[in-house]
C-alpha cells in the first residue's frame, strides 16, 4: 500500500478495498472501463490500481475532449486561424495538440492570431474589443462543455455581434460508448460512467448499455474513494446479476441532467451525421454542428474549410490506447520519443489523456512491475 | 478544461441576472448562472463551475471535500486557477 499517505481517506480506502477483493469471484477477471480522462487522472495520480486485486484491470476510454479530436480538424482550426483579420481563441488544453501541419503554438510562432481563453465568453469579449477583427472560438468537449458554447452563441446574438462565430467539435459521449460496446476487440464487464457529463445529460441516456449490453454502469465521482467505492457497486451487481445505471455521485449530478442545459445545446446544435474521432474513426450521430438558424455565428459557413483526412503518425498508437486495447507504456512511443512536452499523439498532450497520466505519476502497469521482480 | 470546480456566490450582479461574482479559492471572477435559473441562486450557495458557467448547484460539505481533493492534485488544478484568473467576462 504505497501513496497511502495521499489523501485521508486511508483507511475508507482499505476497507472499501476489502470488500472489493471479497466481492471478486475466484478465477474470474474482470475489465471496467473509466469512460472519463478526469477519472484516469484520479486513477494514476492515487495509483488506486495498488488497491484493487490483480483480477481487476481499468481500461481507459475516450472521454478526454482534448485526445479524440483528429489531426485534419486541427489543420481546419489552423487554417481558419491564418486567414486574414481572424483572431482564434481556444482553451489552453487545445494549444500543443499536433495536427499535421503543427500544433497552435506552431502556428502563433509563424505570426497567426491565437489566443487562450478561460471560457468561451471571453471569446466573446475578445470580438466585442476588436470590431474590425473576426474572432472564431475553437469549441472542443463533450456535453459538460457544449452547452456553454451554445449560451455563449445565444448572447452574441442578442448581441447582434457580427464579428464573432464557433468552430464548432463538440463530441457526444453515448456514441462513443456505443462503438465501443461493438468493437471485436474489447470485452469489457462494466463501465464506470463520466461524472461531469452527466451532470447535463443525466443517468437516462446510458440505459441502453445495461438493457441491450446487460453491462453494469456506475456513475462515478472524482475522488479516489468515489472510483473505488463505484467499482465495488459494479461488482455487486455482477455478483447478483445485475446491470443496471447506477449514480454514485448522486450529491453531484441529477438523474434527468440539466435541462436547461439540454434545451441550449437543442436550440443551436444539431448532431452531424458522422464525425471522425481520433483513434476510433468515423461514428455515426457522434458530434455537433451549428443549425442553419445560427449559421451567422457558425465558422464552417463563414470560412472555407479544407475538411482534409489527416492519418495519424505511424508510431504513434493513440487509437488503440483511447480504444482501451493497448495501456498507455504499450506503445511503442510512449515516454520516449512521445512526451508531455514534444507530444506525437493526444493523449499524451492533455493532462486527463491516459498517457499524460502515466507519465507524470510514473505508474507503470502492474504486470510490468511483475516482469520486473521475477 | 474539463475540471469541474466548486465556488462560492459571493454576488449576484444587479445589471446581469445570469452573472454572479463567484469565489474560487481566493480567486472572485464573474460566472455565468444561467444554465441554473431554475435553482435560484443566492449569495452563500455553492455551485461546480466549468469554462465560465456553473453546471450544477451543490451543497457546502460537497464544495469542501471537493476544494480539498482538487487543492491536493496540484499542476491541473493550478493551472485551472490561472486559466480563471485571466477571465473577465463581466466587463465588456
Amino acid at each position: 500500500m504505497r501513496f497511502v499517505d495521499e489523501y485521508r481517506d486511508a483507511e475508507k480506502a482499505r476497507a472499501l478495498s476489502a470488500r472489493i477483493a471479497s466481492l471478486c469471484e475466484p478465477g474470474r477477471a474482470y475489465k471496467f472501463m473509466e469512460v472519463c480522462g478526469g477519472h484516469t487522472h484520479t486513477i494514476y495520480k492515487h495509483g488506486l490500481e495498488d488497491y484493487l486485486p490483480e483480477t481487476i484491470t481499468l481500461v481507459h476510454g475516450p472521454g478526454c475532449p482534448v485526445c479524440v479530436i483528429p489531426m485534419g480538424r486541427v489543420d481546419d482550426a489552423i487554417h481558419i486561424a491564418e486567414q486574414p483579420d481572424v483572431v482564434m481563441t481556444s482553451f489552453g488544453d487545445m494549444m500543443r495538440v499536433p495536427g499535421g501541419r503543427g500544433s497552435f503554438f506552431d502556428s502563433m510562432a509563424q505570426g497567426a492570431a491565437i489566443r487562450m481563453v478561460y471560457s468561451p465568453l471571453d471569446a466573446l469579449k475578445v470580438a466585442r474589443q476588436n470590431p474590425d477583427k473576426r474572432v472564431v472560438f475553437m469549441a472542443i468537449g463533450f456535453e459538460t462543455t457544449a452547452p456553454s458554447t451554445a449560451m455563449t452563441v445565444l448572447r452574441a446574438a442578442a448581441e447582434g455581434l457580427g464579428n464573432f462565430s464557433v468552430f464548432c467539435n463538440h463530441v457526444t459521449i453515448i456514441p462513443a460508448i456505443k462503438a465501443i460496446l461493438d468493437s471485436p476487440d474489447l470485452r469489457l464487464d462494466g463501465f464506470i460512467g463520466p461524472g461531469h457529463v452527466s451532470t447535463v445529460i443525466g443517468c437516462r441516456p446510458y440505459e441502453f448499455i445495461a438493457r441491450d449490453y446487460a453491462k453494469p454502469l456506475v456513475v462515478a465521482g472524482f475522488e479516489p474513494l468515489d472510483i473505488l467505492q463505484s467499482i465495488y457497486m459494479l461488482l455487486v451487481q455482477l455478483a447478483e446479476g445485475r446491470s443496471e445505471v447506477e449514480n454514485q455521485y448522486a450529491r453531484v449530478v441529477p438523474w434527468a441532467g440539466n435541462l436547461t442545459a439540454l434545451k441550449v445545446i437543442n436550440e443551436v446544435m444539431e448532431l452531424r451525421p458522422y464525425f471522425e474521432w481520433r483513434g476510433l474513426g468515423f461514428i455515426s450521430h457522434s458530434a455537433l454542428r451549428m443549425r442553419e438558424k445560427y449559421a451567422a455565428f457558425d465558422a464552417e459557413q463563414i470560412f472555407e474549410i479544407p475538411g482534409g483526412r489527416v492519418a495519424d503518425p505511424k508510431a504513434c498508437q493513440c487509437g488503440e490506447v483511447l480504444k482501451g486495447v493497448l495501456k498507455p507504456w504499450e506503445c511503442k512511443v510512449f515516454g520516449t520519443a512521445c512526451t508531455p512536452e514534444t507530444p506525437i499523439g493526444t493523449c499524451m498532450v492533455s493532462s486527463e489523456g491516459a498517457c499524460a497520466a502515466y507519465y507524470n505519476f510514473g505508474r507503470f502497469s502492474r504486470e510490468r512491475v511483475r516482469e520486473a521482480t521475477q | 478544461m474539463c475540471l469541474g470546480i466548486p465556488g462560492e456566490i459571493v454576488e449576484i450582479l444587479p445589471d446581469h441576472a445570469d452573472l454572479a461574482k463567484v469565489d474560487v479559492s481566493g480567486v472572485r471572477r464573474a460566472i455565468n448562472i444561467g444554465l441554473l435559473e431554475n435553482e435560484r441562486l443566492q449569495p452563500g450557495d455553492w455551485i461546480l463551475i466549468h469554462v465560465g458557467f456553473a453546471l450544477s448547484k451543490i451543497d457546502e460539505e460537497e464544495a469542501r471535500a471537493a476544494l480539498d481533493f482538487l487543492e491536493g492534485i496540484g499542476q491541473a488544478y493550478d493551472d485551472e486557477l490561472a486559466a480563471l484568473r485571466t477571465s473577465s467576462i463581466d466587463r465588456g
